[in-house]
This record gives structure tokens, C-alpha cells and sequence, in this order.
């Protein structure tokens, strides 16, 4: 579904991503690990196609397309949908309101009808007991005045209301507690299916004990220096991410790092 | 400059999507402006002997007075002598049902998404539509009249009602108020009149659409309003105008009078035609609006929203002269490419325990410059008196331009004013968000900016805080940055 080769990416004047080559099938759940400015979000924005970065070098194919051709709302209307680290907050518009034409863009593209409020409302409150959510987060204002946990739950409500293709989830787990992080999990788990392939980046191993992946990936210092099973990840809780780091810059090409 | 920067400024260069002229044929006054053209418009209008008196001490108040020069808006010299002071449509018979409506007039008002049969049949909503200077159609008449609802054409009004005219022209913005009010007054020409009598609720939304059409005509629409004691009334007025060159004078009065405990809620999509990505010509939009809430209890509340015109200058306010008089503007202006507008309130509180309310909402985006002026006043004799002020303005992009100048005046050692100021700016986060959603980088910024406007949309009835929301997405068509 996707496949992303030798991606090189520069954003505020610094060479961020040196190189990044990684395939995800539908199905599959693939977690990027890795320290602090890594490079982790980096990715999972430039998949979204975040205007801050520019790719030097590299191609990503999403379903046979070129995905770094596509402006962000094209990639989300194909079954992108990036949960963001920071959810941004648009004071005065409607939860409920935001969703229901983002869900409106996606059925245009399409080719379905579109839904109004009588159809929308149904689903959508179906969709919360998923996330066990309060009901009036629907009617308040975009992400405004929510709790951190209020925010990352309301991603991957949407998320489950959107039902895209390819999930990308960055750093939801960060500024959870624990119960909030399991309702979060299952909500993402509920979602997991034959069809669509989710890509989780973190940096705390705890969220994949809820989120199991297939494929867990260590990214230090812009590239991927290790790629194994879900025990990875556990190695890395054991050892922290010292012993990868050092091995990466034994590895690099001298002159390079 | 990044993506999405470029994005906003492709999408900013759309054309007017209201811009056609129709073609009727006028019977217009010559150029200029003396005691004759004054007369001559009476004269058409076969007005009595007092108004033209009233016209007349105007227009000599005028010869006296300068053009103000205090707003923060520049333009060239307006010539008050290549202005044409009247025209109207040749040849109009009285008209008993809208299809004796010229069908040129028809089309226009089609084109414009208002024909007034569909009004008629579906909204329920009468409209008195302004066209050139003389109303054409006047619909919803008799339901309104078995109610004793007057609502007319002003010189209808003149004609059929000058008792009421005469008693209340000029008691809210008088003749010698300011040079453009006083220059309405000397040749106005027409606009519409609605008097709601004691007691009675009007059951259905006053409606006009103004419309400039002749080349190179002055606008100068005069509007009253009296809802006597007890009584209730919602109006509203829209506007939009054809593509034109020459730069164009509009200036109206508006008056409104609430009798004790009586309440107007006066509501106006304004979307004159702003000129082109240039600046060049557009409406030059200076108007006087004002209602008095003469009674006790008694209430007035302006709600507008203004994106057209090249400038825009006007101050809809309140005297709050009755005690328990409550007074409310709300307000969204938007300045796009060479637009300037320097709008806001005046709230006069006279009587006691008298309460305002002002939220007002700035987007400038392109080049525009936004300038919100308010003036809250509590005279001594108020006691009690209470005023709120919310000015919000956002920017989209880094070449535009908001201000705001709050003049507060207060004598009276019990008042509460509270004034709170914010200025934003569309955040590209905020607009990547959306796109990551799926929508446009244009859809997201309509979102944007409709939330940053909910306060003053959902004081206007349904239908026409669509119509305004729509609006706000084609003036702000390619704007973010």
C-alpha cells in the first residue's frame, strides 16, 4: 500500500530525513520508534504533505501513486489521514460541524452523495462509543478548551469516522494516562482490518503493548537503523536507544554523520 | 514563500461574481448639484411644500460643511458636480403584480439569486425592491396591511403617510448631522418606509434589496423606521452591484425609532462592488445609521455584515434615551485586496440602567486595511448604565492593515464598561488541519473564518446568515497567507 524509498527530507535549513526506505501492505501495522528529533514526526508529516518540508531526494507510492506529487487535501480525500501530534484548535467551528464536511470532501471524491446532519448524526454517535466520548465534545468547538487526552481521543475519533485507508498516528499516545491511552488503543484496534494499514510512531514502547504491531522500526538521526518483530520494541524498553544510536554512527559512511 | 502561502494567493484572483449591468432605460437629472436639482427632485417626487423646505435648508447646511477628513481610509476628490442626483427607471406604471415588472428588472434581481416570486411563495418574506432609486414591486402588502403594517417605498410613504413622515424624518439623524447625512438629506431619492403600530409583532422579515445600476449615479437611499409602543420588527437589507469603472457615491440614512418597549432588530448583508484586484473603482459607501430608542425598555440591535464596497465608512449606533433601553451592534467587515473600511458603533446612553452590547469582527486579508471606530458615551444622567465591547480582528496574509480606535466617554460614576481586543492571524497549522481533513485550503479558510464570526452570524436570521457566509467566502476568495 505503501512504499517509501530512500527518502531524504530538509525542513527549517537541516537535513532531517537521510534516507528512509520502508513498505507497509494493507493489514499490517508498522511502528516507527525513535528518540527525540529523529526525525519520527518529520515522516509522519511529510506523508501528510506538510508544506514545511521539502523533499530532496526519494519517492513514496501510496496504492501505485505518486504521493509526494499530491497536495495534503488529495491525499486525505485518497485515504490519508495523518492523527496529529498537536491537534490544532479552530475556535467558533462546530465538532460536529468540522467532521461532517471532512467526511463530505472524502464522499465527493468518492462519487457517494453526500450525508446531512440526519444521516451524519447516527453514525457519528455510534462512532463515539467507540472512543467512549462525551457526547457534547460534538457540539463545542474544535479542539478548543480540550484536555490533552481530549485531543488525541477526538483524532482518533475522527479517524474512525473518516475510516481511511492508511492511519498514520503521531505521538498519540503522548500526554495520556494509562486508561485513556487503553480507550485510545481499542479505538484504534477496532479499526484494524484486512484493508487499511496503520503507522504508528512513538517513542514510549507502552502503546504498543495495546497496539501490537507487526513490524517495528527504529529511526535515529534521519534513517532507519533497525527493523524486526514487536519483541524490537521491547528490546529498546530493556536498552533504551544508546546501543542503536552508537550502531548507526559505527555504520554511517565516514564523513557523512 | 511556502505552499500554502501560494495556494491562498492563487485562489485570491477571482473576479466579482455579481458584476452585470442591466439595461433599462433611465430618465436621469443632469450632472450636478444646485438648489434647481433640489427642487427638480421634489418635484418628480411631487413631494409637499415642508419636505422640499427640508431639502432645501440641507442642502444650504451643506454648502457650509467640509468633507470629513478624520477616517483612516484614503481616496481621491469625490466631484459633487459630475454626480447625476436622480434617476428612475422611464415610464412606470403603478404596478399591482410582480409580473408587470419590467422583465429586464426581473432577470437582474434572477441573476442575483432574489426573484421575488420565489421570495413571495417560499420565504415568506416581503420585499420591497429598490431598484434605481424607485421601487418597482412591492410584495406582501395586504397581509401586512390587516395588521396595519406600513411598509412602502419612502415616497410612497410621503404621499400616503406624511403625518408619520413628518413626525419622525430628521428626529434621529437631522438634516444638519454630517456632510454626507446632510447631502441625503437635500437628494435623497428614495428608499423604504415601514411603520409597525402599537402592540403588534410583524410576522414575517421586512426585506429590501438595494440595487446601483445607472452609470455614474449617486446612491442616496433614505430609510425610516417606527415601531410604536410595544410593537416589534426585523428587517432586513442586502445589497449587491454591478461591475463599474468610475468610482460611485453612496450615501444613505438610515433612521430607526422604538417607542417604549418596542424592538427593531435591523439586519444588512452589504456587497457593493469593491473594485478591482487593483483598487480601482468600487463603491465609495459613506452612510449615516442610527435608531433612537426613544420609550422605556425598548430595543434596537444592528447586526451587518460588510464585504463589498472600495471603502466603507459607518457607524450604526444607538441613543439610548428610554431607561432599560438596551442597545446591540454586531458586526463583520471584511477588507480584501485595495478595501478599506472604517466602521463601527456609537452607543449614547442617556436613560438609566441602560445596557449596550458591541462585537465586532475585522478580517482584512490582501492589502486591505480594517479599522473598527466605536464611541461609547454615558451621559451623566445615566446611572446604571452597562456597555460590553468585543473587537476581534484577524489577518490573512502580512500586507494588510487592522485598527481599532475605542473611544470611551463616561459620566457618570456607576457605569461598567468592559472592553475586550483581540487580533489573530489564519494560522498555516490551522489550514493544513483542514486539508489534512480533505478540504481546500479555500474551504478551510471559509471554516475559519465562519468560526470567527459565529457570534455575529447567528444573530441573523437563518436564510441570511447563509447568504452571508457564502458571501464571505467569495470576498475572501485567494486570501490566506
Amino acid at each position: 500500500m505503501l512504499s517509501v524509498k530512500n527518502l531524504h527530507v530538509r525542513g527549517g535549513n537541516r537535513q532531517i530525513l537521510r534516507g528512509i526506505t520502508l513498505a507497509i501492505d494493507a493489514g499490517e501495522v508498522h511502528a516507527i520508534m525513535g528518540p527525540n528529533g529523529s526525525g519520527k514526526s518529520t515522516l509522519a508529516r511529510v506523508l501528510a504533505g506538510h508544506p514545511d518540508y521539502e523533499v530532496t531526494d526519494g519517492e513514496v507510492l501510496y496504492e501505485g501513486q505518486d504521493l509526494l506529487a499530491m497536495d495534503p487535501e488529495s491525499r486525505a480525500r485518497a485515504g490519508v489521514f495523518m492523527a496529529f501530534q498537536y491537534p490544532v484548535e479552530i475556535p467558533g467551528v462546530n465538532n460536529a460541524y468540522f467532521l461532517k464536511a471532512a467526511l463530505n470532501a472524502l464522499r465527493k471524491h468518492r462519487g457517494q452523495d453526500e450525508l446531512d446532519a440526519m444521516e451524519f448524526m447516527p453514525f457519528v454517535r455510534e462512532r463515539m462509543k467507540l472512543l467512549d466520548m462525551d457526547e457534547t465534545l460534538l457540539n463545542r468547538s474544535v479542539n478548543e478548551g480540550f484536555s490533552g487526552g481530549e485531543k488525541k481521543r477526538n483524532e482518533i475519533f475522527q479517524m474512525a469516522v473518516l475510516e481511511p485507508r492508511l492511519a498514520i498516528l503521531d505521538e498519540t499516545d503522548s500526554g495520556l494516562d494509562i486508561d485513556a491511552l487503553k480507550i485510545v488503543a481499542a479505538g484504534v484496534n477496532a479499526m484494524r482490518n484486512p484493508g487499511r494499514a496503520i503507522l504508528v510512531v512513538t517513542h514510549y514502547q507502552r502503546l504498543l503493548n495495546y497496539i501490537v504491531p507487526d513490524v517495528v522500526h527504529v529511526l535515529t538521526n534521519g534513517r532507519i537503523v533497525r527493523s524486526g518483530g514487536k519483541e524490537l520494541a521491547f528490546e529498546l524498553e530493556d536498552k533504551g536507544y544508546g546501543w542503536l544510536e552508537a550502531d548507526a554512527v559505527v555504520g554511517a559512511p565516514v564523513g557523512k554523520v | 514563500m511556502s505552499t500554502s502561502t501560494q495556494t491562498i494567493e492563487e485562489l485570491a484572483n477571482r473576479e466579482y461574481k455579481y458584476g452585470f449591468i442591466t439595461d433599462v432605460e433611465q430618465d436621469a437629472a443632469p450632472r450636478g448639484l444646485n438648489e434647481d436639482i433640489v427642487r427638480l427632485i421634489s418635484a418628480k417626487k411631487a413631494e409637499p411644500a415642508w419636505l422640499l423646505e427640508w431639502r432645501l435648508k440641507a442642502y444650504r447646511t451643506w454648502l457650509t460643511m467640509k468633507e470629513p477628513a478624520w477616517g483612516n481610509i484614503k481616496y481621491g476628490p469625490i466631484d459633487y458636480q459630475a454626480i447625476i442626483y436622480y434617476s428612475a427607471p422611464k415610464k412606470r406604471p403603478a404596478l399591482q403584480r410582480l409580473d408587470e415588472v419590467d422583465p429586464e428588472i426581473r432577470r437582474t434581481f434572477e441573476k442575483l439569486g432574489i426573484p421575488l416570486e420565489e421570495q413571495k411563495l417560499l420565504s415568506g418574506v416581503a420585499v420591497d425592491a429598490v431598484f434605481d432609486s424607485v421601487s418597482v414591486a412591492t410584495t406582501f402588502k395586504e397581509k401586512l396591511a390587516e395588521l396595519g403594517i406600513i411598509f412602502c417605498s419612502f415616497s410612497e410613504a410621503v404621499q400616503n403617510h406624511p403625518e408619520l413622515v413628518r413626525k419622525y424624518l430628521g428626529t434621529v439623524v437631522p438634516y444638519s448631522d454630517n456632510f454626507f447625512a446632510t447631502l441625503n438629506s437635500a437628494v435623497f431619492s428614495d428608499g423604504s418606509f415601514a411603520y409597525i403600530p402599537k402592540g403588534v409583532r410583524c410576522p414575517m422579515e421586512l426585506s429590501t434589496y438595494f440595487r446601483i445600476n445607472a452609470k455614474e449615479t449617486g446612491q442616496f437611499e433614505r430609510t425610516l423606521i417606527v415601531a410604536d409602543e410595544g410593537a416589534y420588527v426585523s428587517y432586513l437589507e442586502g445589497c449587491t452591484a454591478p461591475m463599474r469603472d468610475e468610482n460611485q457615491l453612496h450615501a444613505a440614512v438610515v433612521e430607526l425609532v422604538a417607542l417604549d418597549n418596542a424592538t427593531i432588530k435591523y439586519s444588512t448583508i452589504q456587497n457593493w462592488y469593491p473594485g478591482d484586484k487593483q483598487g480601482r473603482g468600487g463603491i465609495y459607501n459613506f452612510v449615516t445609521k442610527r435608531g433612537k430608542c426613544a420609550g422605556v425598555n425598548s430595543k434596537i440591535a444592528w447586526t451587518q455584515v460588510e464585504t463589498g464596497s472600495a471603502i466603507t465608512w459607518k457607524y450604526p449606533g444607538c441613543i439610548l434615551q428610554g431607561d432599560n433601553s438596551v442597545g446591540e451592534f454586531y458586526s463583520v467587515a471584511t477588507t480584501n485586496n485595495y478595501q478599506q473600511a472604517d466602521t463601527g458603533t456609537k452607543m449614547i446612553h442617556l436613560g438609566k440602567n441602560t445596557k449596550s452590547t458591541i462585537v465586532s469582527k475585522g478580517i482584512s486579508a490582501g492589502h486591505g486595511q480594517n479599522t473598527y471606530r466605536g464611541l461609547v458615551k454615558i451621559a451623566k444622567q445615566a446611572r446604571g448604565a452597562r456597555n460590553y465591547s468585543q473587537c476581534d480582528s484577524l489577518l490573512i496574509g502580512d500586507q494588510c492593515g487592522a485598527h481599532t480606535f475605542p473611544y470611551l466617554e463616561i459620566k457618570n460614576t456607576s457605569a461598567q464598561v468592559e472592553h475586550e481586543a483581540s487580533t489573530s492571524k489564519i494560522d498555516e497549522d490551522q489550514i493544513f488541519y483542514c486539508r489534512q481533513r480533505g478540504l481546500s485550503a479555500e474551504e478551510a479558510v471559509n471554516l475559519i473564518v465562519s468560526g470567527f464570526c459565529k457570534d455575529v452570524f447567528r444573530q441573523l436570521p437563518m436564510e441570511f446568515a447563509v447568504e452571508a457566509q457564502k458571501l464571505l467566502g467569495v470576498t475572501l476568495e485567494g486570501s490566506v497567507g
